[in-house]
This record gives C-alpha cells, sequence and structure tokens, in this order.
C-alpha cells in the first residue's frame, strides 16, 4: 500500500467537504488526514488529502473526485518532488527545573516555544511528519498533555504542475 | 366554476415571450417560470408546510402542468419514467422533512440508473434551518452519496442561475438526479427575475467527443478479433444512439448482448441480437462473453449482475474496450485495454465513418448455434396459465410497439427475456437498484410523457401494492396505463432464491392477505380484471387494450415457476442453472 498525497481545487461552497470525505467514506477509501484552507483564487479551496492505497485506487479516488461538481483540479502530488508540512502543538509538563532540557530539544528541532505556563510548556513545530512524530517521541518522557496536529499541507517544488 | 379555466387561452410561444420578460416576482414564481422555459410540460409533487408559497404560485397558473400523487414516492418514480421514456428531464416537488425522505427512494433509483431529474424540495425558513425545527431534514446532506448534485438556495437571487444549472448537470454527461432544496423564505422573497441563458460551470465540462486515435486502436482490435461480442447498456438509450449502434453492428459483424437497462437499445429482432447477459442471462449471452477474445462495452459498466463473480469473468478475453461518457467507470471493475471516453452516440458516428468487419463469421455460426440449441424457454405443457406465457401473449398483441414498465423482481426477468423489444426507450425499468413499488407509478410518468403510445405496466402482487395507491390519479386523469399484475401470491424472487439458494427454507414470503386486486382498482374507479387460465388471460388482455382507460389486470400464475437461466451469487457466468432445459 503505497502514501499518496493529492491536491484537490474545489469551489468554496458549503457542504464541499462533506461531498469530499463522504465520497473517501463511502467507496471504502482511506483518509489519512486532510486540510483544507483558501486558495490562491478567490472563491475556490485546497484540500490536501493523505490517502494510501494502490495505483489503481489512487486513479479511481481521482476519476471519483472529477465526478463532483465542486471539485475543479485533482493532482496527485505525490507523483513529482514535493513540499509536505504539518504543524503541531504540543503542550508538555515542564517544572522549571525540566526546562532547560526542554528549551535544548526545541532548539534542535528548530521549533519553538508559543507559551508558558508555571509547570507548562506549549512547543509549536512545523515539519514533515517524521519530524513531528520524532519531536513527539522526544518530548514523551516528560509527560504530554496535550497533542493537536493539523494533517499535511503540500505543493510540488518548482515549477512541476 | 374553476378558477384555472377563467384564463384566456395562450399559445406557446406567447407565453414564452412573457415568460422571458424581467419581473419583480417571488422566488416561488421564478421557479414555475424557470420550470416552464426549460420546457417542462408536467411536474409531479405532493404540496407541504415548506412549499405553500410554491404551490399558491401554482393557483390558477393553468400553464403550469402539476399532477398531485398520492405520496413522494410515486411522484418520483413518476418523474423517472417520464424521464426514461421520452429522455427529457424529470421534475417532481416535495415538501421538507418527510416529504422530501420519502423521495430517497426514488432519487437512489434514478442515480443508480443514471436518470435525469430535477428534484425540488421545500425547506424550513434560513432562520430555522439546523434548529431541529418542525419538519426539518437535511435533505442535502442525506441525499449527498445518491444526486450527481445539489443546492440548498440561501439567497433568491441564486435561483434563476441554479435552475438552469441544475436542468444542464442532469441531462448532460452522465445523466443523473439533481437536487434543489428551497427554504420556505426564499420561495416567498421577492426580487427582478431575469431568465438566464447559457451556462458555464468551471469544473464541469464532461467529454462528447471520443479521442480518435483510441477509437482507431478499437477498430483495428475489431478488425484482428475472431470471437468479439458487445455488451450494450443503458447508456446506449440514453444517448439517443440505437441507430448508430444498429449500424455499429452490421459494419463490424459483431453479436451483440444488451444488459437489462440496454435491453430496448438494440432490436430484438436483430439475427446478431444473443438477449440478455448476467444472472438471468441466456444461455448464448453469456457462452458467447466466456469465449470471447474481444469484448466491447459501449454505455454499459460492468455491473455484478452482469459479470457475477469477477475472477471468472471472461476467461478467454484478449482485451476489453469500453466506451463511457463516464470515465470513473472505465477500469472500476474490469481492466480495460481499450478505454474509449465520450457521449456513446458520438463515439459511434465516428466509429462508423471507418468501421470493417471483424473476422467472425465462423464465430457468428457458432454463438447462432448456441441460441438456437438453447432458447429461453418454459414448461407450457398443460392449460395452466405460466407468466412467460402472459409476457410473451402482451410482446405479441403490442408488437413490441408499447412502452413497458416493470417492477422488480421475477416478472421483471420474465419481461426482460419475453418481451421482444423494437424501440429505444420502450422499457422502463429499475436495474442499479431493484426499486419495488418503481414499475407503477413509472408507468404514469411514461404515459404522460407520450399520451399517444400505449403503456403497460407489468408488476408482481408484491411490489404492486407498494404504491397502489396512485390508481387514484390514473382513474381522476383517466391515465389510461395497463397495470398488468403477475400474481403468484409468494415473493417470487425471494422464493426462488429460498428454494434455490436456502434449501426450500421459505421465510416469510407469503403474500396471503393481499387485497382483490379487481376490487382494489374498483375502489379507485378503476376498471378490473382477471385471468386465471390461457383462454381468460387473452379475453381479459384483449378487453383492456379495447377499454380506452386504466385497466388493472390480475393475472393469477401459478406459484412454484422459477426464472431460468440462473446463475447464483458468487457463481461465474459459465454456471448457469438451466431449469427446464437441462
Amino acid at each position: 500500500m503505497m502514501r499518496h498525497t493529492i491536491s484537490v481545487l474545489v469551489n468554496n461552497q458549503p457542504g464541499v467537504l462533506q461531498r469530499v470525505s463522504g465520497l473517501f467514506g463511502r467507496r471504502g477509501y482511506n483518509i489519512e488526514s486532510i486540510t483544507v484552507g483558501e486558495s490562491e483564487e478567490l472563491g475556490l479551496s485546497r484540500m490536501v488529502i493523505v490517502t494510501t492505497g494502490d495505483e489503481n485506487t489512487l486513479e479511481q479516488i481521482s476519476k471519483q473526485l472529477y465526478k463532483l461538481i465542486d471539485v475543479i483540479k485533482v493532482v496527485d502530488l505525490s507523483a513529482n518532488p514535493m513540499v509536505a508540512r504539518e504543524l503541531a502543538l504540543i503542550k508538555v509538563n515542564a517544572e522549571p527545573a525540566a526546562r532547560p532540557e526542554i528549551l535544548g530539544i526545541v532548539e534542535t528541532f528548530r521549533a519553538a516555544v508559543v507559551d508558558i505556563g508555571p509547570n507548562s510548556l506549549i512547543v509549536q513545530v512545523v515539519g514533515d511528519s517524521d519530524k513531528i512524530d520524532a519531536m513527539v517521541e522526544l518530548l514523551r518522557p516528560y509527560g504530554i498533555r496535550e497533542l493537536s496536529r493539523t494533517g499535511a499541507t503540500a505543493m510540488t517544488r518548482g515549477s512541476v504542475r | 366554476m374553476n378558477v384555472e379555466t377563467q384564463q384566456p387561452k395562450r399559445s406557446k410561444e406567447e407565453l414564452m415571450e412573457k415568460l422571458r420578460q424581467p419581473d419583480h416576482i417571488t422566488g416561488s414564481e421564478i421557479l414555475l417560470r424557470s420550470l416552464l422555459l426549460e420546457g417542462v410540460d408536467c411536474v409531479f409533487g405532493y404540496p407541504g408546510g415548506a412549499v405553500l408559497y410554491i404551490y399558491d404560485a401554482m393557483h390558477g397558473f393553468s400553464d403550469f402542468n402539476h399532477l398531485l400523487t398520492r405520496h413522494e414516492q410515486g411522484a418520483i418514480h413518476a418523474a423517472d419514467g417520464y424521464a426514461r421514456s421520452t429522455g427529457k428531464v424529470g421534475v417532481c416537488i416535495a415538501t421538507s422533512g418527510p416529504g422530501a425522505t420519502n423521495l430517497v427512494t426514488g432519487i437512489a433509483t434514478a442515480y443508480m440508473d443514471s436518470v435525469p431529474l430535477v428534484v425540488i424540495t421545500g425547506n424550513v425558513a434560513t432562520n430555522f434551518i439546523g434548529t431541529d425545527a418542525f419538519q426539518e431534514a437535511d435533505i442535502t446532506g442525506i441525499t449527498m452519496p445518491i444526486t450527481k448534485h445539489s443546492y440548498l438556495v440561501r439567497d433568491v437571487n441564486d435561483l434563476p442561475r441554479i435552475i438552469h444549472e441544475a436542468f444542464h448537470i442532469a441531462n448532460s454527461g452522465r445523466k443523473g438526479p439533481v437536487l434543489i432544496d428551497i427554504p420556505k423564505d426564499v420561495s416567498a422573497q421577492k426580487t427582478i427575475f431575469e431568465p438566464v441563458t447559457g451556462v458555464s460551470i468551471r469544473g464541469y465540462n464532461p467529454t462528447v467527443q471520443p479521442n480518435k486515435l483510441q477509437v482507431d486502436k478499437l477498430l483495428k482490435a475489431i478488425e484482428e478479433a475472431e470471437r468479439p461480442v458487445i455488451i450494450a447498456g443503458g447508456g446506449v438509450v440514453y444517448a439517443d444512439a440505437s441507430e448508430e449502434l444498429i449500424e455499429f453492428v452490421n459494419k463490424t459483424r459483431i453479436p451483440i448482448t444488451t444488459t437489462l437497462l440496454g435491453l430496448s437499445g438494440f432490436p430484438s429482432a436483430h439475427e446478431l441480437w444473443l438477449g440478455m447477459p448476467g444472472m438471468h442471462g441466456t444461455y448464448a449471452a453469456n457462452t458467447a462473453i466466456q469465449n470471447a477474445d474481444l469484448i466491447i462495452s459501449i454505455g454499459s459498466r460492468f455491473d455484478d449482475r452482469v459479470t457475477m463473480r469477477l475472477d471468472g469473468f471472461a476467461p478467454n478475453v484478449k482485451k476489453i474496450a469500453h466506451i463511457d461518457v463516464d470515465p470513473a467507470e472505465i477500469g472500476k471493475n474490469v481492466k480495460t485495454d481499450i478505454p474509449v471516453v465520450g457521449d456513446v452516440k458520438a463515439v459511434l458516428e465516428f466509429a462508423n465513418t471507418k468501421a470493417k468487419p471483424a473476422k467472425s463469421e465462423a464465430w457468428i455460426a457458432q454463438v447462432q448455434k448456441n441460441a438456437a440449441e438453447f432458447p429461453l424457454r418454459y414448461n407450457d405443457n398443460n392449460d395452466e396459465l405460466k407468466p412467460q406465457f402472459v409476457i410473451e401473449m402482451i410482446s405479441e398483441t403490442t408488437g413490441g410497439e408499447a412502452i413497458v414498465t416493470t417492477d422488480v423482481g421475477q416478472h421483471q426477468m420474465w419481461a426482460a427475456q419475453f418481451y421482444r423489444f423494437k424501440n429505444p426507450r420502450s422499457l422502463v425499468t429499475s436495474g442499479g437498484l431493484g426499486t419495488m413499488g418503481f414499475g407503477f407509478p413509472s408507468a404514469i410518468g411514461a404515459q404522460l410523457g407520450n399520451p399517444d403510445k400505449l403503456v403497460v405496466s407489468i408488476n408482481g402482487d408484491g411490489g404492486v401494492q407498494m404504491c397502489a395507491q396512485e390508481l387514484a390519479i390514473c382513474a381522476i386523469n383517466n391515465i389510461p396505463v395497463k397495470v398488468v399484475i403477475i400474481n403468484n401470491q409468494v415473493l417470487g424472487m425471494v422464493r426462488q432464491w429460498q428454494e434455490i439458494i436456502y434449501e426450500n427454507r421459505y421465510s416469510h414470503i407469503d403474500l396471503a392477505g393481499s387485497p382483490d386486486f379487481v376490487k382494489l382498482a374498483e375502489a379507485y374507479g378503476v376498471k378490473g380484471l382477471r385471468a386465471t387460465t390461457k383462454e381468460e388471460a387473452r379475453k381479459a388482455w384483449k378487453e383492456a387494450m379495447e377499454t380506452p382507460g386504466p385497466v388493472v389486470i390480475d393475472f393469477v400464475v401459478p406459484k412454484g415457476e422459477n426464472v431460468f437461466p440462473m446463475v447464483k451469487a458468487g457463481d461465474t457466468i459459465s454456471d448457469m442453472l438451466m431449469g427446464d432445459a437441462e
């Protein structure tokens, strides 16, 4: 089973996320993550969906997506060199004595501390999934109170379309 | 005096001219005007709270033809029958909540069979949406998987564009139902109405003309093929491509099998026609597919009722070509070597310009021998009235000129097997969803769309009871549908499966307690007839044909009859049970 990252340009209409996610659900396609936001063009949104499946499944996903009237363009980003990023906020236990160690990890990962509480920190990390997984593993021994990840957003490198 | 008769009659041109004038009117009036401008001549519906402004706008508007059914399911199946038999878009209207949810089965039926419908539902006022208000249902959400597209109208100014787009989407590309949900306040708001012409929907550009290189590949494969077979489906009928298909078959000399939805798309009398393939297909059709070296699917989607077990489907095939307007169908179930995306009519028109025959004469002799040795047959030794006999009688007396609608079950398969089809759009049947209750109301729509044709609705005693209440609208509107009931007093297809697959363990199939169908018809003011022998059957059918209005004919048949050939679920189409023919 291959992992694929698909970019879907859609009309920014109410219910469009439901149409897309519903299609995946009822046809038995997997969604590892889905992110949605505005695109470069007013009125259009871009969804980035990470899914798994063989080549036939990927082809069907693309064809079925194109059947939705609100879907304008579907691109298999992972067919070309691409940049994929996700963001995570990690609230980690941090008594004052433990903070220097944690800050050391944060600095190494080029992450950032975005909030400091009496005995906790919120760490913000941006990167590909592996980097975030690694960061989470390193912070786990200190006690992670809360973790929130966005799922990947992505685009192909350079001028490949 | 009826208000409607007070309006002076005007010509269609005068009416259209008036409707095109910009005017300050309500959303409801915009809807009615837009529907007329789209060429809609009959709407099926049922009023309720959320669509009262719409129904109020209809009051006294004699140019708008609305038929009040007795259940929303009747309305949408009627719209469906209208659409399938005419090629135009069927329209139905229902209120919010239960009215809208009663349409769900009909929407799914149309979606599975690619039937163009515009379904109008009312909804609670916009400020109540999402509050679980009285008779509120999220019908756009509920129907998302079973519509081609849907709209929830939030601004009355969008209404003209949305209606125009809905008709365009429903009736282009791969056709299908489009839902427009109109909140009550939107139907009441006034705005300046200017008719919309032209449509531009970014992201929706169905491919009509095929890639010519792909068609050339197909033609080359045909010339090389020794054992080619065409599987033609509903797409041929919907694209109005019957003539092109006949020309293609004559030029290429390829034996052809038509799926349930494709049956009327090719004349049964043609020498190269092998019958229907699949679960209840003919020996000749299934054997031809299993031995073919080239299969060409034309407007057919390799449904599991056709292919049965996929890993045993067409084991000798070297190439599969697939012509379909919906690219997502190509490669969905069966690996395709030559994909041709495009409108079936356009593809065949282009292919016919240079099609050459396959090397198929020996093959044709072989498949024709199979057809002669294993024809469809049934045990017709005694005077017992057999269901197949009834279908043959209808087929002969109508000369294949009637429009036949069927419900779902054994009678549907017998109609598919024993009725000889001649003209496209002369079979209206629920293929994909297999919807019981479809047969009779769809005939009402077919009759309204084809007032000069004979419409025969063939039903079982089970399915006819799912929408029998629509006899009322046949009676009061004198809609002359001939309602045939093949009455075997059981759920026949279920009984057949329980006999063959579940070892005679008959569970809850006895329809004892069904009404006396003659009296039921009479209770609605419709003529009712009954036949229990062949002679009575001929007499009753003759009387029905000679009766100008609607007639219900109850053909009482034995309950033990089965549909053969039959391929059991999980078997390949080589594994046909032949029944009496074995």
